[in-house]
């Protein structure tokens, strides 16, 4: 048995993907959100939050997939990674399981059409079903942003 | 015990002690006469010692040591300051405020101290002015022994003494290397390579470092514990080629007690007045006041009981205040709100209540984080001080208006600004002695640096009675680095010519000196106290002088603004940068080259479409036959943005967007509104190219 543990598992197309628990602040329905002028499409905007302004990025968007509209069971994750505190809008967020951290395996190139290098592993767990351990530094990588906007341009 | 829990006391109080250290010296270097002010210099050096030695900072502790060993004889009036001494003590200073920034960054605060102790204890010992390289040219070991008395610190004599009284042999050796020798560091090595084989160094006298680089005359000197003989170390080191001359010289407790003596003798005066002195310091003063001898104790003891009604918060505390409040600020304007929708007496009334609370409670949170511009300002008498020597010219600083406050934000952020705006007055400002006298002004240069509340801004001004702008000299520099064309030159007023010095690659210095010149200088001073929220504007008269003044808001976290709509989206304009609001029709707006322009106020201004800017997604002015617009201003230049509709003017509490969201075209940050929506600052700055 390895390390255990604990993820909160979120659903984008039809996927159930997962993030460790001790980075996420916390989980909150959709509010207002601000748009944020001049900014790639997947940012979505500004929320507050209890005082604070987070940033809000749409999951789907960020990976490439297809965009869809917002739902009642939509819901805002907040991780703090890397002293940032940023939003992901996700289809829906209904569990958190433990998992053993030997049960990672490394990732296929391709899962759903997501990069690898934004994953940090598949879990098995459950009646086998499978999660896709996001990498959020790597999801929230700046560098790649600048990337991004400049080929908008 | 557990100094951590110290530390940071013994930061701040040392960073305190060394800031009254570097005033008084200063006062002392215009006063050298006035012997109170040595006493209040000893004080401090002796708290400072006492505070180093016992978090076991050993080298702050004995350079501190040292330097109070001069201020002694300086008190006892058994030596007179001179400018080698003032040197000498404001080296030190540096020293010991380097090693406490070494202690603030985590480390040890080791230095090595060892050129400025013996030019302080040359000072005491009175033969600073024959010259420092002398001392090792006696060749009595004896003598030498008692002469190098006071080089031997606490610590090494008793590991001296504790060698001896276990039986093991110390010498005081002392080499020469010939006169013809190349490398002296080397044969200076290969000494210290033996002695280390065969025993311990004690001490040296250079240091290591000085021997290794060289620095030192011909001889040096050593105490080491070794297991050889007298006679075999004598032999071997005369063997290393190139030593002239070597003297070994056994060292018993009775010569050890010899240098102990010597040692004591200096420092006895040091230590035993120190503790006497506070509280006859006290009572002298109290004297005056006060007929009552009897009372001198409660005297001594009221001093403490004043000092003790400030007390020191972590900053971190004050900002979770700061974003508490910013809070309720939130909630109140919500509040307000709903109680004008509901319309109940008791209700409108407790609210109208609690929002007289909260801006009082504003006034005190603001009030706390509230900082003396001094704490900027008390770094500058030093800095033109030693400007001015090292550039020869004779400079007075006269400051004002220190104690004005100022939000600590801004304070953190307006020193470097202020060193730069100083250095160019030092520089390019003031002429030098000889220029001063032929033009027929006094020989020293006076810079007032002055502060003053005005409204919501504080104001600083940097003023000198130097040579002043040579509008000329900068329109031909202007010209020549391609900051302006020769048509746009004449246009130009006399103020706009001043402004130019802040353009950015701009320097009409005719060479590049060290402190200023590069023309990187001014214009980042305007980028940063535009950043700030300020302005700086110069004024200046040929031959008499030039003066630049700062324009800064009081606060950066709550400021007023002016809300507005585009479509669906609301966004806050700071009300500093507006001029005036206004309503145009379409058909005032002329078409010049391909940008749009109005009339305003006798001048043709270019016209923004903030919608296009922020690529709103619902509003375009174009299809309005009437727009409301916002003229807002970035030092002279105007321009009009135009808007979909006035909200009105608020108190608004700045957030950051984080760290995800950086460097938004156009945006500064954001604020919540009273719904609890967020709405996004627009910096108007960027609007105006």
């Amino acid at each position: 048995m390895g390390e255990e543990l604990k993820v909160i598992v979120f659903s984008l197309a039809h996927e159930e993907y997962g993030i460790e628990v001790d980075k996420v602040r916390t989980i909150e329905r959709l509010s207002p959100i601000t748009r944020v002028p001049k900014t790639p499409s997947f940012i979505k905007g500004v929320i507050n939050l209890r005082g604070i302004v987070v940033p809000v990025i749409d999951l789907r968007g960020r990976f490439g997939l297809e965009e869809s509209a917002t739902t009642e069971n939509s819901r805002i994750i907040v991780v703090a990674v890397n002293e940032m505190e940023v939003g992901f809008i996700v289809d829906s967020a209904n569990d958190v399981v433990d998992i053993d951290a030997d049960t990672i395996d490394s990732p296929p190139e391709i899962v759903g059409g997501i990069k690898a290098k934004y994953l940090r592993g598949i879990a098995k767990f459950g009646d086998n079903r499978l999660l896709i351990m996001l990498n959020l530094s790597e999801v929230l990588n700046k560098s790649e942003i600048i990337q991004l906007e400049q080929l908008e341009v | 015990m557990d100094m951590n829990a110290y530390l940071s006391m013994f930061i701040d109080e040392s960073n305190d002690h060394l800031q009254a250290l570097n005033e008084n010296l200063l006062r002392l270097e215009s006063e050298p006469e006035d012997l109170s002010i040595v006493q209040s210099i000893f004080r401090s050096a002796h708290t400072l010692k006492g505070m180093s030695a016992t978090m076991g900072y050993e080298d702050l502790a004995s350079l501190t040591h040292e330097m109070e060993n001069v201020l002694d004889l300086v008190r006892n009036s058994k030596l007179k300051m001179d400018e080698f001494i003032f040197d000498t003590l404001f080296k030190g200073l540096d020293a010991l405020e380097s090693m406490v920034q070494d202690i603030v960054g985590g480390g040890t605060g080791k230095a090595d101290v060892t050129a400025i102790v013996a030019s302080l204890q040359s000072i005491v010992k009175g033969d600073y002015k024959t010259a420092v390289a002398s001392t090792a040219a006696s060749s009595a070991p004896s003598a030498s022994v008692q002469q190098t008395g006071g080089i031997l610190d606490e610590f090494q004599t008793s590991v001296i003494q504790q060698s001896i009284d276990s039986g093991h042999n110390v010498y005081y050796i002392e080499v020469e290397i010939r006169e013809d020798c190349v490398l002296k560091g080397v044969r200076a090595y290969m000494v210290f390579d033996l002695l280390g084989k065969n025993g311990d160094i004690v001490k040296s006298e250079p240091s290591v470092t000085d021997l290794e680089q060289e620095k030192f005359d011909r001889s040096f000197s050593v105490f080491t514990i070794s297991t050889l003989s007298q006679q075999e170390l004598e032999a071997q080191i005369a063997a290393i080629s190139e030593i002239e001359k070597v003297t070994v010289a056994l060292l018993d407790l009775e010569s050890l007690a010899m240098l102990n003596n010597a040692a004591a003798k200096e420092q006895a005066p040091a230590a035993a007045p120190a503790q006497a002195e506070p509280q006859s310091e006290a009572a002298k003063e109290e004297a005056g006041k006060q007929v009552s001898a009897a009372r001198t104790q409660a005297a001594a003891s009221s001093a403490p009981a004043a000092v003790s009604r400030t007390i020191r918060v972590d900053i971190d505390r004050l900002d979770a205040l700061m974003n508490l409040f910013s809070e309720l600020l939130i909630d109140r304007v919500r509040l307000e709100q709903l109680s004008s929708e509901i319309r109940r007496n008791d209700l409108t009334e407790t609210v109208e209540h609690m929002t007289r609370v909260s801006s009082d409670l504003q006034n005190i949170v603001l009030k706390l984080r509230m900082v003396p511009v001094d704490s900027v300002f008390n770094r500058f008498p030093r800095m033109i001080r030693d400007l001015a020597k090292s550039l020869d010219k004779k400079i007075d600083l006269v400051i004002t208006g220190a104690d004005t406050e100022l939000d600590r934000t801004v304070i953190d952020e307006i020193g470097d600004p202020l060193v730069h705006l100083l250095r160019n007055s030092v520089d390019h400002g003031i002429e030098t002695t000889q220029e001063r006298i032929a033009a027929g002004k006094p020989e020293t240069g006076t810079i007032n640096l002055r502060a003053y509340h005005s409204g919501n801004h504080v104001f600083i001004e940097v003023e000198e009675d130097g040579r002043g702008i040579n509008r000329e000299k900068v329109l031909k520099t202007a010209i020549k680095n391609g900051v302006v064309t020769e048509d746009q030159a004449k246009q130009l007023s006399d103020e706009d010519i001043n402004m130019l010095i802040f353009a950015p690659g701009f320097s009409t210095a005719d060479k590049i000196s060290d402190i200023s010149g590069r023309g990187v200088g001014l214009d980042v001073v305007r980028s940063k106290i535009t950043s700030l929220g300020g302005n700086v504007t110069v004024d200046s008269a040929l031959g008499r002088g030039t003066k630049f003044a700062v324009q800064l808001p009081l606060t950066l976290s709550i400021i007023s603004a002016m809300l507005i709509k585009l479509g669906s989206e609301k966004y806050a304009i700071p009300l500093t940068s507006i001029v005036e609001t206004g309503i145009i029709q379409k058909d005032q707006i002329l078409n010049v080259h391909g940008n749009r322009m109005i009339h305003f106020r006798n001048a043709v201004i270019p016209l923004v479409s903030l919608s296009k800017v922020l690529d709103s997604p619902d509003f375009n002015e174009q299809s309005e036959s009437e727009t409301e617009i916002v003229v807002i201003r970035k030092g002279d230049k105007w321009a009009a943005i135009t808007v979909d509709e006035f909200i009105g003017q608020s108190e608004i509490v700045l957030k950051s967007l984080g760290k995800y969201l950086t460097n938004i075209e156009a945006i500064s940050g954001a604020t919540i509104l009273g719904d609890g929506q967020v709405a996004l600052i627009i910096d108007p700055n960027a609007l105006i190219k």
